[in-house]
Parts: structure tokens; C-alpha cells; sequence
């Protein structure tokens, strides 16, 4: 909720909005926690960037915004609002209008999102006809080709006849993305669109992507695993981890200054260009937990070397960092400990290093590596 | 590790071209033309060194590794190992070859038999190579890698699908090492797993190499892995060699455009860039199970 009470600096009315969702599957293992108590806003030609492992949840928040995720088994609470409407209550009819016109998609994998049978082309036409059944099949078409030229399709007159399979994945991806903002929706929500490309050709959708939101004016949402992804797309960040947003801030204040070991720990363990050759990463030990019986109080602290006692009891909320506008950080840490231990690690020093340099005690049981197998 | 040693490479090829039928239809098949995998590739891989092969798609990085394991055959050209020419070798000498050069997968569940205990899987080598006849010595090496691979030798009993995928991708080192290997190869080890499960493996494959005095050859899309883990790097693309240096040199100065749009493509991580501790200290990391 708090959220909503610290508007982004480019102040602009938020088009999605999310308070408090919460979103669990009811299995036959038991009742999996996907999503427990997620807020977040995107205003219009803005990008929000959603980072988190497998299981944090990121997807699920996205496609249960979308209505994508209702079924007999989910148990789904707290509200989503596109441009003020209540999307978790709307009727499926109501939903499928919304869906492609004003809240749009884009997935991972084009191969299983595009049908293999049928035309690009054609495709792209049911999308633009979908929402305009006034369109005629040759006016559909001159969309389509449209389109694809704006997605920077070469030859799009041609290619407008492909099948996805003639395509490569980057122009599979552009397709995509062309069938999405066919009818100019107001939030683009892009679940790890470039992970199956190469890295020269995901540098041009990432571009592609920015243009569009720009020109069109589009709330993004981005998500995506990968902080350098994140950091080329995103004005605003929020960290997923167990179901939870653990950390919220501007892009260039979560890079500059993170506040929470999650955070501390994925930008450590990452590999980057800019390190000096051969130098070692930190990994965080452990695995992302169980999301059927999560861990009490901080869910990340079996993995955590700073933690306390007290922290696996207390659960943090996310709470607005003093003195950073916009950053939020749900962690149990004083914001002085945090400056300090983050001073220590930015520096070089291993985890072990930082707590002992702040003067923090040896985690008071056993250390967050001795994790029992599955 | 420098590479620059005396005497023949541990391994290498010569003028290396494997070209593979490229063909139109499901029913009728028919041969449309031939493309060059791997198109006329010369590399030596120098005992003790971590090299780096990088490319994108298509660039025949994976194709080559296998030809470099005899995994493959090339359409022409010379694999040799030790100085000797091994392109068709059979047999006992085959069999040998393998005890001497692994094979890590991108994909652990996809190379471990699910039926198959993790146990089973990793004493497989011991049986194909008539090693360790004995039980007991085979359950206790069994237990050792295991334990060698950050595990716990318990997981012994437990089958494939009961474990994480860094977990499954220790099971995948530990059977690769089980034999002692000279040479590892290992093809984009951590391309499937999660962020934070892709530096423990990283970080294991490290300590493995200086503890067991490993060459290593890390086939990879991506340049900010091979940085951290190699000594020198082999740029590919469509099948042709565009660049061979030593790490430091090939990030600090690029000469071919290829290489230098390949490192301008990689999504830079801004604010302060934390390193680790430069030295690969052993048992760093190898003790926390994923």
C-alpha cells in the first residue's frame, strides 16, 4: 500500500496498480504460497522491472494481473486496478474486452505462444480483429503489415505470409510483440522476453521495446531474472523473493546503494564483464525455499549471513528507507548496519568480512550454508 | 596456466570442418545443400588452462566440443590428443580417451536416467571401465565424490527427480570426475539453472579445477561467465573462429568487430562492481548444497 503514498519523481497518475495480492495454488503436496501480499504501481511510459528466481513469484503476480491465472484451485485476493477498474472481480467477458486492447502480453517463448499453423500475418490480423470487429480482413491484413514494419521487421510486406517456424527467434520475438501492442494497449507486460535470445539480438528488442513504450506511451512491466537486463530497461525495480517484494527503489538507487542481503547476494553472485578477469563470485548459499512451508519470520533468512535470532521470528514489512525517496526494503537489519555491511561488500569483502568488520556476532545457530537436501 | 607450455597441447584440431546435410521436408526428405558446423577450426587446448569457447547460436561452439571428445565425427581434419592423431579412434583406445576427457551437460535432467539412483548414476563410469569390482569401495568412492561435489553422500539412494537442478548438476560433475579426468568439458553448465544457483556451480567448477588439476574447457553464450572463469577465450561464429586470447587482453582490447559488438551486447550491471576475492581459493564454495 505504501506504494501509492510515494509516487515515483516523474509523478505521472499510475495506470496498474496492484495492492496486496496474494495468490495460492492448492495442490495435492498442499497449499503453494505464490504470491504473498504484493503492491506495486506503473504510470504511463514508465517501465517497473520485477527481479526474482524461479519461484518468487514474478510470473504468477503478472499473469494473475492479467486474469490468467483463475481456476477452481487458486485462491486469489487483494485488488488490481487498470486505470481504476477492478480486474480481479471483472467478469471473463469483461477480461477477454480488457485483454489485447488495454493490457497487453509478451512471453518468454514466441514458438509456443505463436500458433505453429497459421500465418503470422493472420495472427496479427485476429489480434487487431479481435478488438475492432469492424475491421475488414484486407484492413486487418494492412494492420499486420503496418505492424511488423514498426517492429522493425525487414520486408514486412513478405514476411506477413511466414509461418513462425521460417522466422528466427528474434523475429519470432518481434512478432510477438507486434500481435501485442496491435491494438496500442496501455500497459505492456513483458515476462522474460529476451532469456531465449542471443545476446546481440536481445540488445535489439530491449531497444525495440523502449521505443515502443515510448511511443506509445505504455506502462511496462518487465520481468525478468537477469539485474543487467533490469538496468537497461527499468525506471523502477522491485526485488522478488519467496512471493514477497524485499527491496523497491529507483533503477539507479538499487544499483548505487541496495539495501537488502537478497539484493546484496544476487549482485555478487553475478558474473560481470567489468570484474577483473578471474575474479571470484560470492554465491548465496542455499536454494530458494519451499513456497508450501515457507520459512518463519524473514523468509530469506536461512540464506541470510547477517541473520539474528530474531529474524527468524519477526516478519519484515516493506518499509520506506529514510532519507532515499522512493526505496523500500522489507529487512530486519538497523539502516546503519545496512550502510556499513553494504560499504563492506561494494569494497571486495566477502559476507563473512562485512559482518565481522560491523561488529555483527556469528549468526547465533547454524551458519546458512548447512541446508539438508531435499 | 598460462598456456604458453613447452611440448604438444593437451588437446587440439586442425583445420576441423564437420558439415551436416541440410534437408527440406517430413515425408520425402531430400538433401537441399550442406551446412559448415564447424568450418575449417585450428585450436589447441594447453595442459593446467581454462579456456573459453563463446558464440551465439549456430556458431557450431557445442559441435566442436564434441568433435574435440570424439563424440563426433568430422567431415575433415585432425583431432589429436597428447600430439597424437585419436579423429577415428575405436575400441581400447576409445575407451580410454573417454577416462581422460568428460563431458558436462547444459541439461542435468536431461543427461541422468531417471530411473536410475544418483548413486547408480555416478558408479555407471566405475562399471563401464571395470573399475572398483568391489561393493563397498564402490559405494565409498561414490560417497567421496558426492561429498567432493558439495552433496551429501546420502543423497546416494535418491533418484534424479527428487533433486534441485544444482543439485542434479553436482550429480552431472561428480559422475564426470568420478574417473580422474584430464580435460573437462563443460557445455554452458549453468545456461538452465537460477541466478543465485549459477555461481555455486561456477564456483564448484573453479575449486574442482585447482584441486584436481583440471583442464578445463567452458563452452559459453556468455562473456561475463567466461571472464570470471578462464584464462584464455575462442570467439565463434557460424562455425569459423573469429578470435583466440587471453582473457584480459580480448575484453581490454578486441580486434575483430565481432568480438567487440559481442562484448558491447552484454547487459551491463551499473553502481560499484563487487569482486570477490581475485585467488580461487579451494573449498570456497564447493560446501554449500544447492
Amino acid at each position: 500500500m505504501s506504494a501509492l503514498e510515494q509516487p515515483s519523481p516523474a509523478a505521472a497518475e499510475p495506470v496498474l496498480r496492484v495492492e496486496d495480492l496474494r495468490v495460492a495454488f492448492d495442490t495435492r503436496e498442499g497449499l503453494v504460497q505464490a504470491v504473498a501480499g504484493v503492491s506495486f504501481a506503473v504510470a504511463p511510459g514508465r517501465t517497473l522491472g520485477i527481479v526474482g528466481e524461479s519461484g518468487s513469484g514474478k510470473t504468477v503476480a503478472a499473469t494473475t494481473a492479467m486474469g490468467l491465472s483463475r481456476g477452481p484451485r487458486v485462491r486469489i485476493s487483494g485488488r488490481v486496478l487498470l486505470d481504476g477498474e477492478e480486474l480481479l472481480a471483472a467478469s471473463p467477458e469483461r477480461l477477454r474486452a480488457l485483454r489485447g486492447a488495454q493490457i497487453a502480453m509478451v512471453f518468454q517463448d514466441p514458438l509456443s505462444a505463436l500458433h505453429p499453423l497459421l500465418r503470422i500475418g493472420d495472427q496479427i490480423g485476429e489480434a487487431v480483429r479481435a478488438h475492432r470487429s469492424d475491421a475488414s480482413r484486407a484492413a486487418a491484413r494492412a494492420r499486420a503489415v503496418e505492424l511488423l514494419e514498426w517492429v522493425a521487421i525487414p520486408d514486412a510486406a513478405r514476411r506477413v505470409d511466414a509461418y513462425p517456424h521460417e522466422l528466427s527467434g528474434g523475429m519470432r520475438q518481434r512478432a510477438m510483440i507486434a500481435m501485442a501492442i496491435a491494438n496500442e494497449p496501455r500497459v505492456l507486460i513483458a515476462d522474460e522476453p529476451t532469456t531465449a535470445l542471443d545476446v546481440t539480438v536481445q540488445r535489439q528488442i530491449l531497444a525495440l521495446l523502449r521505443r515502443l513504450r515510448d511511443d506509445l506511451g505504455m506502462a511496462m512491466v518487465f520481468i525478468t531474472h537477469d539485474l543487467g537486463v533490469v538496468a537497461e530497461t527499468a525506471d523502477e525495480v522491485a526485488v522478488m523473493y519467496a512471493g514477497r517484494i524485499v527491496e523497491q527503489a529507483p533503477a539507479h538507487e538499487l544499483f548505487a546503494a541496495p539495501r537488502h542481503p537478497y539484493t546484496w547476494g544476487l549482485l555478487r553472485s553475478m558474473p560481470r564483464l567489468e570484474a577483473p578477469a578471474g575474479a571470484a563470485l560470492v554465491p548465496i548459499p542455499g536454494r530458494p525455499p519451499s513456497l508450501i512451508d515457507p520459512p518463519s519470520g524473514c523468509r530469506f533468512h536461512p540464506r541470510c549471513p547477517y541473520v539474528r535470532e530474531r529474524h527468524r521470528e519477526v516478519e519484515p514489512a516493506l518499509e520506506p528507507v529514510a532519507g532515499a525517496l522512493g526505496h523500500r526494503v522489507a529487512c530486519l537489519l538497523s539502516e546503519a548496519e545496512r550502510r556499513a555491511l553494504w560499504a563492506r561488500l561494494a569494497a571486495g569483502a566477502t559476507p563473512e568480512q562485512a559482518r565481522a568488520a560491523v561488529g555483527q556476532a556469528a549468526p547465533a545457530a547454524a551458519p546458512p550454508a548447512a541446508e539438508p537436501p531435499a | 596456466m598460462s598456456g604458453a607450455v613447452g611440448g604438444a597441447p593437451l588437446a587440439e584440431v586442425e583445420r576441423l570442418v564437420k558439415r551436416f546435410p541440410l534437408t527440406r521436408g517430413v515425408v520425402f526428405r531430400r538433401r537441399i545443400g550442406e551446412v559448415a558446423a564447424v568450418d575449417d577450426v585450428t585450436l589447441a587446448v594447453h595442459a593446467g588452462e581454462s579456456l573459453g569457447i563463446v558464440g551465439e547460436t549456430g556458431s557450431g561452439k557445442s559441435t566442436l566440443a564434441r568433435i574435440l571428445l570424439n563424440l563426433l565425427e568430422p567431415t575433415s581434419g585432425v583431432v589429436r590428443w597428447r600430439g597424437e592423431d585419436v579423429t577415428h579412434a575405436r575400441g581400447a583406445a576409445l575407451l580410454k580417451l573417454r577416462r581422460a576427457r568428460q563431458l558436462v551437460f547444459q541439461d542435468p535432467a536431461g543427461s541422468l536416467n531417471p530411473r536410475k539412483t544418483v548413486g547408480a548414476a555416478i558408479a555407471d563410469p566405475f562399471a563401464i571401465h571395470g573399475l572398483l569390482p568391489e561393493r563397498a569401495a564402490r559405494g565409498r568412492r561414490v560417497g567421496e565424490l558426492l561429498e567432493q561435489v558439495g552433496l551429501d553422500a546420502a543423497l546416494a539412494n535418491r533418484y534424479p527427480h527428487e533433486l534441485s537442478g544444482g543439485m542434479r548438476q553436482r550429480v552431472g560433475i561428480a559422475r564426470a570426475i568420478a574417473l580422474g579426468p584430464e580435460l573437462l568439458v563443460a557445455d554452458e553448465p549453468v545456461s538452465a539453472l537460477d541466478v543465485s544457483i549459477q555461481a555455486q556451480i561456477l564456483m564448484l567448477l573453479r575449486d574442482l579445477r585447482g584441486e584436481l588439476g583440471l583442464t578445463l574447457v567452458l563452452i559459453a553464450h556468455d562473456l561475463a561467465v567466461v571472464r570470471h572463469m578462464c584464462d584464455r577465450v575462442a570467439v565463434m561464429r557460424e562455425g569459423r573462429l573469429v578470435e583466440v586470447a587471453p582473457v584480459a587482453e580480448l575484453y581490454a582490447a578486441p580486434r575483430e568487430d565481432y568480438t567487440r559488438e559481442l562484448l558491447a551486447a552484454v547487459p551491463r550491471i551499473p553502481g560499484p562492481a563487487p569482486s570477490g576475492p581475485a585467488p580461487a581459493t579451494p573449498q570456497s564454495s564447493s560446501s554449500s548444497s544447492t
